[in-house]
């Protein structure tokens, strides 16, 4: 679907009124027919949800011991997995502030549930430094609250620097996604037949009516999110890269570790966008919005980001050849061909190799392989974390303290858990919620143009 | 606050965004200022049309991150020197490049809960109430595919005839009364 007068992919397949967008859309949801394939995925997904509670209920049973992690591995697949879905949560701000910022309104089909995806994300992220902490119970000492042992917390550490930027990233988002919503929710108010349906939808959508008054508002309040969130998606990865940063652990104490996270982070976060966008445009025949274009330009996004993190990962090498530190050399030998080499090498094939056929726009365009490359790239960006968390810790100064680092299967349950509870909350958002934005998709449409004024009313009367 | 009764005002329903605009800037050209649009995007020229140009969530959005990083840094600077002071590695108490982190994000955080809530407040919502949905034909369209322009009653220059035959003028495909 090429657009003859500029020679580009088209965002949206032509034909669409705005009528057709909202019986399309707002059908997704106001159905009484539900799929049986929705019923099957939530049914699946909903089973790792039940495994997620089991390892977590075993764990608050009998301690972090059941984990892999030892000294000097102390930091597990806890925080690997951490550090994972909080960087694939990042695309979905990405796409929803940085793009609208820069008015790239290809954007306007997926953001919503980019965004989605981000909150979803982070749930399952910030479940993992919680658990991890041994006595979750006494999670909330992170907070600054006044309680009665006059104890506080110590700003200086960069781990309560995550508790703030996590738990904003959080809040921000949910609101950014909330108050994004807002107008399709009145639609769906609107549109529903079921009793239920006006009043829960009635109940949400706060009483919108479209008011060009409250879209001035709106709008001027949909500009400053994006434009607070860009600075906080851009702070949340760094401060969680001070975690390691900020140590003085060879493989960690590089200043290279920010940027290299936060275009890390857009990288798996785009590599999410796109598996989760293939199978729903399949499912529920929505390829006429979220089109090859939208594929095309996630392509390139990950291109570009995957060559950012090359690049760190070049430094990475570089440095530690060129500090001159005998720790610092032997960290990166040990990283590459030490007894956790392999996984050193699954993540360059996967983030760096295998992601150059990307350049080839036929790949580009082409779904089925770009679902493939998504799962690459995510699987790539998992390693990438677990080398920078476990080869690191592996081998220190002292050949007597080395150890070596093997999850339990209490490790994978937790993991496969939270990529159920991810799913499951997926499944129902896109069954109640407006998973792409209605009112947003209007604005692309050529029927939203304004005439001239000067153009003569067809049958004017005066 | 005694009930209200009787009209609320007339609205007018068009086809396409250019028609909407054309009748509110005709409108706001004879004077009439009590008037909205209802539209199911972003329309800003109607918007212009209506004489509505600023908004002040800007501003409730600059308060609301004053206050986040004021908070914020101040709450350190206090726990850390006065309240529990603690002594890392004999770093100071007052490390103030250690205090702009969270001060950072609670800026962001203030100002975007300012600039979300601030926006709802000034625009009058939640309010799950209001009489322009006892219009039969406006919850059919105005989010969805329809653009309407309401003339409110208690604009000086309202006339429930001379009213309608103003929008008449402008070719709506409807104009209808709407009670309180």
């Amino acid at each position: 679907m090429v657009d003859p007068v500029t020679g580009e992919l088209r965002v949206i397949a032509p034909g669409h009124t705005f009528k057709s967008i909202t019986e399309k859309l707002a059908g997704i949801v106001l159905t009484s027919h539900t799929p049986l394939g929705w019923w099957g995925g939530l049914v699946i997904a909903g089973g790792g949800v039940g495994l997620l509670g089991l390892a977590v209920t075993w764990l608050f049973l009998k301690g972090v011991g059941i984990w892999g992690i030892t000294i000097p591995v102390a930091w597990g697949f806890a925080i690997i997995n951490f550090v994972w879905w909080i960087g694939i949560g990042h695309a979905g701000t990405l796409i929803s502030a940085i793009l609208l910022l820069f008015k790239q309104s290809w954007r306007n089909s997926i953001n919503r549930f980019a965004e989605a995806m981000t909150i979803f994300a982070v749930v399952c992220a910030g479940l993992f430094p919680l658990i991890h902490t041994g006595r979750p119970w006494l999670g909330y000492w992170l907070f600054p609250l006044p309680f009665t042992m006059n104890v506080w917390p110590q700003f200086r550490s960069p781990l309560l620097w995550d508790v703030f930027a996590v738990s904003t990233y959080a809040t921000i988002s949910v609101v950014f996604w909330y108050i994004g919503m807002i107008p399709d929710l009145a639609t769906l108010r609107d549109g529903a037949k079921s009793k239920f349906g006006q009043f829960f939808y009635g109940m949400i959508a706060l009483g919108w009516r479209g008011s060009v008054r409250h879209w001035v508002r709106y709008e001027t309040a949909s500009l400053l999110l994006a434009g607070l969130s860009t600075p906080l998606v851009l702070s949340v990865h760094t401060v969680i890269s001070f975690d390691f940063a900020v140590a003085l652990l060879p493989g960690w104490h590089t200043t290279i570790f920010p940027p290299y996270f936060v275009a890390g982070a857009v990288y798996s976060g785009f590599a999410m966008v796109i598996t989760l966008a293939v199978p729903i445009r399949k499912f529920y025949h929505l390829e006429d919005i979220v089109t090859i274009r939208h594929i095309d330009n996630m392509g390139k996004v990950m291109l570009l980001t995957g060559l950012i993190v090359a690049y760190g990962y070049g430094m990475e090498v570089f440095m530690s050849w060129y500090s001159a530190s005998h720790w610092e050399y032997f960290m990166m030998w040990n990283r590459m061909f030490g007894p956790m080499g392999w996984a050193y090498w699954v993540l360059i094939t996967c983030n760096i190799a295998l992601p150059q056929l990307m350049w080839i726009r036929k790949f580009r365009t082409n779904v089925a392989l770009m679902f493939i490359m998504s799962f690459i790239v995510n699987t790539g960006m998992w390693f990438e974390r677990f080398v920078i968390v476990v080869t690191s810790l592996l081998r220190d100064y002292l050949p007597s303290s080395w150890g070596t680092y093997k999850a339990t299967r209490w490790d994978y349950a937790t993991f496969i858990g939270t990529l159920g509870l991810f799913t499951f909350l997926f499944f129902l958002f896109i069954r109640l919620l407006p998973m792409i934005p209605m009112s947003e998709l209007r604005i692309l449409l050529p029927e939203a143009k304004i005439h001239p004024k000067g153009e003569p009313l067809p049958e004017a009367g005066d | 606050m005694p009930v209200q009764e009787g009209t609320y005002g007339l609205l007018a329903e068009f086809d396409t965004p250019s028609d909407l605009v054309r009748a509110a800037q005709a409108a706001y050209d004879s004077g009439y200022r009590r008037m909205d649009c209802y539209t199911p995007y972003p329309v800003e020229e109607a918007a212009a049309a209506i004489g509505f140009h600023r908004d002040n969530v800007s501003l409730i959005c600059l308060i609301g991150g004053l206050l986040g990083v004021v908070a914020m840094f101040s709450l350190e600077t206090w726990i850390s020197v006065w309240a529990y002071p603690l002594n890392i590695a004999g770093r100071p108490y007052y490390s103030w490049p250690a205090f702009i982190v969270p001060a950072y994000e609670w800026t962001i955080l203030y100002a975007g809960l300012s600039a979300a809530f601030g926006m709802l407040a000034a625009n009058g919502l939640p309010q799950v109430y209001h009489p322009l949905f006892n219009a039969p034909n406006f919850r059919s369209g105005a989010t969805s595919d329809k653009f309407f322009l309401c003339l409110e009653s208690t604009d000086p220059k309202f006339d429930i005839a001379e009213s309608r035959a103003f929008l008449e003028k402008h070719q709506p495909v409807s104009v209808v009364e709407v009670e309180y």
